[in-house]
Formats: C-alpha cells, structure tokens, sequence
C-alpha cells in the first residue's frame, strides 16, 4: 500500500564488524585527518562537487563507517584542483589525502 | 729529465684511464640505446645540422670549460670552475702538442703498440720524460698554477661557504669527500713532482689519477665526461621520458652536485627542507633511492627555479614529473560525467552570440572573486564584447591533475574545456590564473584562438587607450608568479601596467629569481606549517623597499600571501579597476 511516505532504510554501522584498513593505513601516512571537524568548506567549493556528489567530507565519513567501495567510486570524480585544502580552516592537506587513498 | 721510456709509476694512471674510458663508452651505449627510436633519429640528425651543430661546439667549450651561467651568478665560483676545468683541460691539450712538436721519442724505437701505449701517458707525465721547451713550459706552470688557485678557492669555499657568498652547500657522503681530496691534491702533487723530480711525488701523482678516474662513476664527479654528452642531447631537442632511463639518466649523471640550487630554492628556508632541492633529488635518484627520490619529487614545489638558474640548465622538474607520473595507482579516475556538462558557453551558443573576448576565471579565481569582479569592471569600461565562461563554476583547467602525474585523466578536462571553448567562438581567450595559462599554452591545441593572461590583456587595453587609469602615488612591488614570469617571462607587461598607477619599487630577488609564494600545487608533501615559513620568506624579500602594497598576477599567489604579508595584497586587475 502507497501511503505516499515511508521509512527511510537502516543507516545502522555495526562498527564490529567493518573493515577499516583504508581508514587506518590513511591515518597512519596522514595524521591530520583526525582533526577534521566536518566544516564542509572543501564540499562548498568542490569543482567536481558543482557537477557530482564529489565531497570530500562525506569521503571521510565513509571510510569512518568502513564503506569503502561507495568511497572508492566518489574519489574517481576528484579533479585534483586543490580548493578544498587551501579553504581548509584546519590546514589540512586533502589534496595529498585525496592522492593516498587512491594508492 | 730521465732518459727512459717506462717507469712503473705510469701504471696506476694507465689503469684509472682504461677504466673510465671502458666505463664511459658502456655508459654512452646504455645511454643511447635506452632513448626511443624517435630521439636516436633526432639526435643524430642534430649533430649534421649546422645550426645544433655550431651550438654544439659553442656550449661544449663555453658551458664544459668556462660556465658561463656560474660567472654571471657568481663570479667567485665561476673562476674557480673555470680555474680547474679550463686549466686542466689546457695541461692536457699542452701536453698532447708537446708531444707531437718537440718529439721526444726521438732516437728511441718504439712504434706501433708500443707507441700508443706510450702516448697513452707521455702527455701526463711529459715532464718527467722529456725536456721542455721554454715557451712550453711556461704555458704548464702557468694554468698549473691556475688550477691551484682555483682549488685554493674551493678549500675556502669547504671551509667557510660563505665568502664565497654561498649560505648552503651539500652534504656529501664518504666517496664524494675522498674523491674531492684526490682533486685537490693531484695537482699540488703534480707541482712538487715536476720542480723537484723526486720519485715519491711522482708515484703520489699518478696514484692520486687512480684514485681519482677508479671513484669518479661512482661520485659527482662523472658530470666531467657525461656533461659533454648531455648537452649533445639538449640540443637535439629530447625531452625526458622515464625518471631514469635515456635522457633522463644522462641528466642525472651530468648534475655535478654544485649546490646552487640549494641557495635559490624557496624550501631552503631551514636546513630540514633544503634537503628537499633538486640538488640532493638528482643525487637521491642516481643512487637508485626511490623512496626518498619519490618523497622529494612530490615535495617539490614545481616553480622551475632550479631549473632556470642551473649551470647545465638541467630539467630537473621534468625528472620530478616523469617519478612522479611513474607510480601506479589502485584507483583511477573517472571523468565521464564531464561529457554531459554544459556551461554557460555553452548556452549562449542557442542565441547565437560569439563572444570577441572569452574569460576563463578558472578554480583559483573562483576562491577570490575580487578578482573576476574587477575583470568585470575593466572589460565593461573597456566596451569588450566579452563572455565569462565559468561564471558559475567550470571544469579545472587539468593542471593541477598534470603535476599529480596523471596525464591521462588531465587530457580528459583537456579535451572538454578545448570543445566548449571551440563552442564559444571567441576569438581570444582571457584567463586570470597562471596555473591555468600554462596548461592552455602548452597542452591545448586552440587554434586561431589567442590565449593571453590578464596582465597582458589590461596592458593592451591600457596602450590602445580603451580603459584611462589615474596615476596615484601608492608605492608597489608586483611578485612574479611562477608560472607567469619563470615560464613564459611575462615580466614587462605588469610591470607598465603598474607604473602607469604608481610608483613601482624593487623587490629583493626579482623576475626569474622571484621567490615562489609557497601556495605552489606543485607540491603535494608539504605542510600548512613549512608553508608558512616560505611564504614568510617571501614576503620579507618582497618587503625590502618598503612598499605600500604587494601586487601580483596569480590568485594563488594572492591568496597565501594574504595571510602572512603585513600591507595588503592585490591583484593587478584590482589595482587597474580601482583606478578607472
């Protein structure tokens, strides 16, 4: 039956069972990326986010939750320009992050 | 002089000498046989060229022997070379005239193998074996005490760099260190030998060669030999292809380790990153480190200033570039979603409006809209028929992708922006950004469309009395982006521009010394923190005069100095849009 509405699905990460090792090995080479604090300054001036869902918060987020293949095709639109590390409020080196993931 | 025509002592330089000239020729055939088939063709048909051909010989002599660019940077240091490599070069042509004028086998039989043997060594030892004649000998003692000069210059220069004005030298390991005392004490050795004729000096001497000729492939000191070959390759027009094959290896062979770029490197503001210059990159990457050869070539800042100011102007950005674009990667990019993106330009093209002018704001500009307002302004007050084409955000021009290495996915940005410039159907294109005028000048294929930077394009304006400024009397320093000034010398164009606004002063390091703003996408390694020291740098050289404003083309070079200059920071088409 149509109510015109429904539940969204389950967003619930059993953080037990997911594979991080993308995640780890990142915060080993790059350390900084613990102190993101999910401003989305790199989002709002993506030049890949203006024509995809390309947004290096939500990348992040991802690989957190350990949901490496949804992470692996977003970072394929990345262009690469480098807005997002120079807006960075927290002088994060994205574009290098970007880089390593890609490893 | 003695009366014979062997002595043992001969058999130690005999040796040295078979082994760098078996090594040499191993060397040169590697070399060649590693270029691909294409640049064989080219080097060989540069060498029958007259042109490349007298160019060949010219840089032979003026660039192996005298070094012209270390006389123009350092005097000092340009003697000392020129001390060493001409004066002995000299010895040896000397000692072969000797040989063959004054005869000195005279009376004695000895032909064929015998002979070239001798010959082999005669000239090095002349002395020892045949007399003189007064005219000669003069001419020996007086570039053998050039060459000692010049290593008088370099004991002081190991010593105290900084008499000799340089701040930063190497570090060099073991064999470079022995290596360098053999230099410098052949000749001293030589000296003694032949004033005194005592036979220790002489053995001394000719081990000294040993030592010299059996370390050299192994130390810096093979840029002797591969400088000459590599400069053969320069002119034939090859470019670098792999990090450490063909010419790429030639390259690195000939880098003899100066240091200057040490000195001229932005990063050299502390002794940790100016481990980080070309100079210690070649030397990592001809030892086969690849992991820190790997680390320094995206560390590096790409301002292509080590590059400009090199003796031998060795390309060491392109090795950079080729490590870099060596490395492989699990996930690539997709860029498909491009083809279905439609710009402004591209709407425009159903009302059937073509634009004289086309503007290219690009990424850069979009983070400092300043900029493209005041463009606005200019072009308006100007009455151009323009069209901005990324007004509401475009595609990367493929620059920065380019430095990553990634050629192929930057080809695809490429390949859409050049189809929706086509569209456009301008006749010129205005971009803002040096980052993005070098990548449209050196990969795009736009023909019949004229790319010009901002600062060239006001300048126009400006001369053909399109746009009327009012002079003030603001002092300015204008800095020169990197890849404005350095790569296409784009130095005179802001600089009128400027002038006819306000007074213009110097900075410290100036045009193709400028000092990269620190904000470079070259580098990929780099910190925000070790940013800041250089961009802190570059500001103090900037500020030497005093100025009342820092002026600049790039918005990249806009952005990072505002964060640390201590007067404001403009562009140019700001300054020119507040005037009108």
């Amino acid at each position: 039956m149509d109510f015109g509405f429904c539940l969204s699905p389950s967003s619930h990460v059993k953080m037990d069972s997911i594979d991080l090792t993308t995640f780890n090995r990142l915060k080993e080479t790059n350390p900084d990326v613990n102190t993101c604090i999910a401003c989305g300054s790199c989002t709002a001036t993506c030049t890949a986010g203006n024509f995809t869902e390309m947004s290096f918060r939500r990348l992040l987020l991802m690989l957190q939750r350990g949901k490496e293949d949804e992470a692996n095709k977003m970072i394929q639109r990345c262009m690469l320009c480098g807005k997002c590390t120079l807006v960075c409020p927290r002088g994060i080196n994205i574009r290098k992050i970007l880089l390593d993931i890609t490893r | 002089m003695n009366s014979q025509i062997f002595h043992p002592f001969v058999l130690p330089f005999v040796l040295g000498m078979a082994f760098v000239l078996t090594y040499c020729f191993v060397g040169l055939i590697r070399v060649i046989s590693q270029l691909p088939k294409d640049d064989r063709k080219k080097l060989g048909r540069s060498l029958v060229t007259p042109k490349t051909a007298w160019a060949n010989i010219r840089d032979l002599f003026g660039d192996c022997l005298f070094h012209v660019k270390i006389w123009k940077r350092n005097p000092v240091l340009g003697y000392m070379h020129t001390a060493i490599a001409f004066g002995w070069f000299m010895i040896i042509v000397i000692g072969h005239v000797m040989l063959f004028t004054l005869k000195p086998l005279q009376g004695v039989e000895v032909e064929g193998l015998q002979g070239m043997f001798t010959n082999f060594y005669y000239p090095i030892f002349f002395k020892y074996f045949a007399e003189e004649t007064p005219v000669f000998a003069f001419l020996m003692d007086f570039f053998l005490l050039m060459i000692i000069s010049g290593i008088l210059i370099a004991v002081v220069k190991k010593i105290h760099s900084k008499i000799v004005g340089v701040k930063r030298v190497m570090h060099f390991g073991f064999a470079d260190t022995l290596i360098r005392f053999a230099l410098w004490t052949i000749f001293p050795f030589r000296l003694i030998a032949e004033k005194t004729n005592i036979m220790a000096f002489w053995w001394l001497y000719s081990i000294d060669l040993l030592i010299f000729m059996c370390m050299l492939p192994f130390t810096r000191y093979m840029h002797i030999p591969t400088e000459a070959l590599f400069i053969l390759l320069r002119h034939a027009g090859i470019k670098v292809t792999e990090p450490r094959k063909g010419y790429a290896l030639a390259e690195l062979y000939s880098c003899p380790s100066c240091g200057l770029c040490i000195d001229a490197c932005p990063m050299s503001v502390n002794d940790k990153m100016s481990g980080n210059t070309s100079a210690y990159f070649m030397k990592k990457l001809r030892n086969n480190d690849t992991e820190e050869s790997q680390r320094i070539a995206e560390t590096c800042l790409m301002c292509g200033k080590c590059v400009k100011i090199c003796p031998l102007s060795i390309e060491s950005c392109d090795i950079k570039f080729s490590q870099r674009a060596a490395v492989p990667y699990n996930i690539n990019s997709d860029h498909s979603y491009l083809n279905v993106i439609s710009t402004e330009a591209e709407k425009s093209q159903t009302n059937n409006h073509k634009p004289h002018v086309l503007y290219f704001a690009g990424c850069m500009t979009q983070l400092t809209p300043k900029i493209m307002r005041a463009m606005k302004q200019i072009m308006d007050k100007a009455g151009e028929d323009y069209q901005i084409m990324d007004e509401n955000g475009g595609i990367c021009c493929g620059r920065p992708m380019l430095l990553s290495g990634k050629v192929a996915e930057a080809k695809a940005m490429i390949e859409k922006n050049t189809e929706l410039i086509k569209k456009s159907g301008a006749k010129r294109l205005v971009l803002s950004c040096p980052i993005c005028y070098k990548v449209f000048k050196d990969e795009y294929h736009l023909e019949g469309i004229e790319i010009l930077h901002h600062t060239q394009y006001i300048e126009e304006l400006i001369k053909c009395g399109k746009i009327y400024v009012d002079r003030g009397d603001t002092k300015y320093v204008y800095h020169d982006p990197c890849e404005l000034g350095r790569a296409f010398e784009i130095y005179d164009e802001p600089r009128y521009v400027i002038h006819s606004l306000g007074q213009i002063v110097d900075a410290k390091s100036e045009k193709e010394n400028s000092i990269c703003c620190g904000g470079s996408l070259g580098s990929f390694n780099l910190t925000q923190q070790e940013r800041d020291a250089i961009t802190e740098n570059s500001v103090n050289d900037l500020m030497f005069n005093n100025p009342d404003e820092i002026v600049t083309a790039c918005p990249l070079c806009l952005k990072t100095f505002a964060r640390k200059s201590p007067v404001k920071v403009k562009d140019i088409a700001e300054i020119v849009s507040e005037k009108l």
